[in-house]
């Protein structure tokens, strides 16, 4: 242990030149409150990780994964035999070269590697000089591959088709899954940050007696809300620049929805969850405590939503419970704008849920909320 | 306002947590603007929520509780503007610098005196731009009592401002407390340190179980209640109640108590009772261990009250 040096009396040393008096206006609270909080998120590195490098690594992750690339060539195999090498002649000359990737092996390898999943399908030249298709009717890539290898045949073989058919191919950004799901990662971010960063910020200073301090000085209550608040909207805005700027750059999204429509959108996301936030954390006094009331408050959107897939899957008899949630009515107006470029004057069945959803949240946390 | 009211006054002061436990039983204080007023007690003594109800932070079941005059229900607003207040623990955000934790609560009030001043006074200079988080205990508990001074305020409340501080923090504590009452501010702080009621307060209150059981200025409390010298010594042979009675009526003995194995005798003059205790042990014919004396503390005035040390508990 070092030992201290003395410190004189504080009067003894020389004062600096005293300040005039300073007289606070009245937004200085606020701005304080919010400047300090602003500092707070910057300087707290789990928070730039969790809001802003965790839906970017999420939306990057799983673009990669879904990312829409040509199908593959179905694996088929000949039984090796005199016709085998026929066989082989006709699917090569078929109207798609290289439409099949094709082995010729002996009976037995054939239909072991068929029923590893190795092929998709087993031509058998058989003896009348036609050929037996070996399939599975489960495995819709084995169905596929029996269609596809019997029109080839069939037309190498001299059929001519009755009936003019046209295909148009179509994947176009916008139908994309990365285009479904850059929206819902925006949607559901807007929620988990929303709900922690207000939630837990709150139970974290009750439980620290910092709420009680605040209350001990003239700080306006109303104001400490809105800055914290504030602290969100400014979040929503960097959420939601970053995540429309990777599905632009990197996955060449087409964002249809004037910019101004996409952030009033998730401004109301932003309120609506900060008011969930508030009430959840309205009278908790340990995080243990609100981290549960959170994740589950929050399941039921994760599910339910229509975040990584379309709800569109869930019994029609729960529709409506679903499309009441605010997470679902954000992440549908969401894409709306974005995808369809919809304007906000059809979007308003959708704003209203979230603004009655923020506003209930917001006058019942008020009315509950515990400060000491 | 009267100028006459008194900076801090409460009648009667009940509060009961769940209808069942009782922390406050009828408490009555007048604290007058200058004074340097200590709540002493051992832990749950009832002296944090009796401070939290002054500072308007809590509800009391029953009584009233003025402030310069004023009352919570009425003007709230207005007497927040006048009060500094350090909790019993506060934590800070570690992530703020300690100038900007002092500047955020500055501008809660309507005219702050500059955070550099009371920087400076507290010695934070040093460390204005440091994490709150960086500090050690001292420095976060001398901010604590920044963000209280900052207001300029009339009163200063400070719930155990320097438990678990080392001897040098609190020393440092104590000037910046007394140059706050120097300039003329009100002081109402709780400890369970003796030492510290006794060196820093003019007036204090001996509470217990939610009660005040001896007020009154330090030297008086001795005075009155500790006798002026404490004699503790050990004997050979027995010590029971019997015993205990012969030495209370040796001369210019006021009390007598057994604590922890020895003697502890009350006295007022040192010269007559002395002698007279050698000469009891001799008439006993046991042999005397242990003998000192000392000057007569807070904790023999609490000890005498209550039967126990502050300490313990």
């Amino acid at each position: 242990m070092s030992i201290a040096e003395p410190i004189p009396p504080a009067e003894l040393k020389a004062k600096p030149p005293a300040s005039p008096a300073k007289r606070n206006r009245r937004w200085a609270g606020y701005t304080h409150l919010l400047m300090a909080r602003m500092k707070e998120l910057k300087r707290e590195p789990e928070v730039i990780f969790w809001v802003f490098v965790f839906p970017l690594l999420l939306a990057f992750g799983l673009g990669i994964a879904f990312r829409n690339k040509p199908a593959d060539a179905p694996p088929v195999v000949i039984v090796a035999g005199p016709r085998a090498q026929d066989a082989v002649a006709l699917l090569e000359h078929s109207p798609q070269p290289g439409a099949f990737k094709i082995q010729v092996q002996d009976a037995d390898t054939a239909l072991r590697g068929f029923r590893l999943g190795k092929y998709d399908l087993v031509i058998e030249p058989d003896a009348q000089g036609g050929f037996q298709y070996r399939y599975d009717p489960a495995r819709p890539e084995s169905t596929l591959a029996r269609a596809q290898v019997d029109d080839a045949l069939q037309t190498a073989s001299g059929r001519h088709d009755v009936l003019e058919t046209k295909a148009v191919t179509s994947s176009d950004p916008g139908s994309r899954y990365i285009d479904f799901l850059i929206p819902g990662l925006l949607g559901m971010n807007l929620m988990n940050s929303g709900m922690w960063g207000i939630g837990f910020a709150l139970v974290d200073m009750r439980q620290r007696k910092l709420l009680k301090r605040f209350v001990g000085t003239p700080m306006r209550r109303g104001d400490f809300l809105l800055a914290l608040l504030s602290s969100r909207l400014v979040l929503m805005l960097i959420e939601i620049g970053l995540l429309l700027t990777l599905g632009v750059v990197v996955f060449h999204m087409k964002v249809m929805g004037s910019l101004f429509s996409i952030v009033l959108l998730g401004s109301a996301g932003a309120v609506a969850f900060g008011g969930i936030g508030l009430l959840t954390a309205s009278r908790a006094q340990k995080i243990e405590s609100v981290s549960g009331l959170m994740n589950l408050v929050m399941m039921p959107m994760w599910i339910f939503s229509g975040v990584f897939f379309s709800y569109e899957r869930f019994p029609a008899m729960i529709q409506p419970l679903i499309k009441a949630l605010p997470l679902t009515a954000l992440n549908d107006a969401l894409r709306a704008s974005i995808l369809e470029g919809r304007p906000l004057s059809h979007q308003w069945p959708r704003l209203l849920v979230l603004i009655l959803w923020g506003g209930i949240s917001f006058v019942l946390a008020v009315r509950w909320f515990r400060w000491t | 306002m009267s100028s006459m009211a008194a900076a801090i006054q409460c009648r009667d002061l009940r509060k009961t947590y769940d209808g069942k436990v009782e922390a406050v039983r009828g408490l009555n204080l007048e604290i007058q603007a200058g004074e340097c007023f200590g709540l002493l007690g051992p832990n749950g003594a009832g002296k944090t929520t009796t401070i939290e109800i002054l500072e308007g932070l809590l509800e009391p079941t029953s009584g009233e509780v003025f402030i310069l005059g004023h009352t919570w229900r009425e003007n709230e607003r207005e007497m927040r503007e006048w009060l500094g207040i350090s909790l019993q623990e506060t934590r800070l955000s570690e992530k703020l610098t300690v100038r900007e934790t002092v500047e955020l609560f500055a501008s809660f009030y309507r005219e702050p005196r500059s955070s550099d001043e009371v920087l400076h006074e507290l010695q934070l200079t040093e460390k204005a731009d440091s994490w709150v988080g960086k500090l050690s205990g001292g420095q976060k508990q001398r901010l604590a009592v920044a963000t209280a001074l900052v207001c300029n305020p009339k009163i200063l409340f400070l719930d155990e401002p320097t438990t678990g501080l080392d001897p040098q923090s609190r020393r440092q504590l104590w000037d910046i407390i007394r140059a706050f009452q120097r300039k003329g501010g009100t002081v109402l702080l709780t400890t369970h340190y003796m030492d510290e009621a006794e060196r820093l307060c003019d007036r204090l209150a001996i509470v217990d179980h939610g009660q005040i059981i001896a007020e009154g200025s330090p030297s008086d409390l001795i005075e009155r209640l500790g006798g002026h010298h404490v004699v503790e010594f050990s004997v050979t042979g027995n010590s029971d109640g019997a015993a205990l009675e012969a030495w209370r009526k040796l001369p210019s003995v006021e009390s007598a108590r057994e604590d922890d194995g020895l003697v502890a005798l009350n006295v007022q003059e040192l010269h007559l009772a002395i002698p007279a205790l050698l000469d009891e042990v001799k008439r006993q014919e046991s042999e005397l261990l242990s003998l000192t004396t000392r000057q007569a503390s807070l904790e023999d005035v609490f000890v005498r009250l209550t039967g126990r040390h502050l300490r313990e508990q």
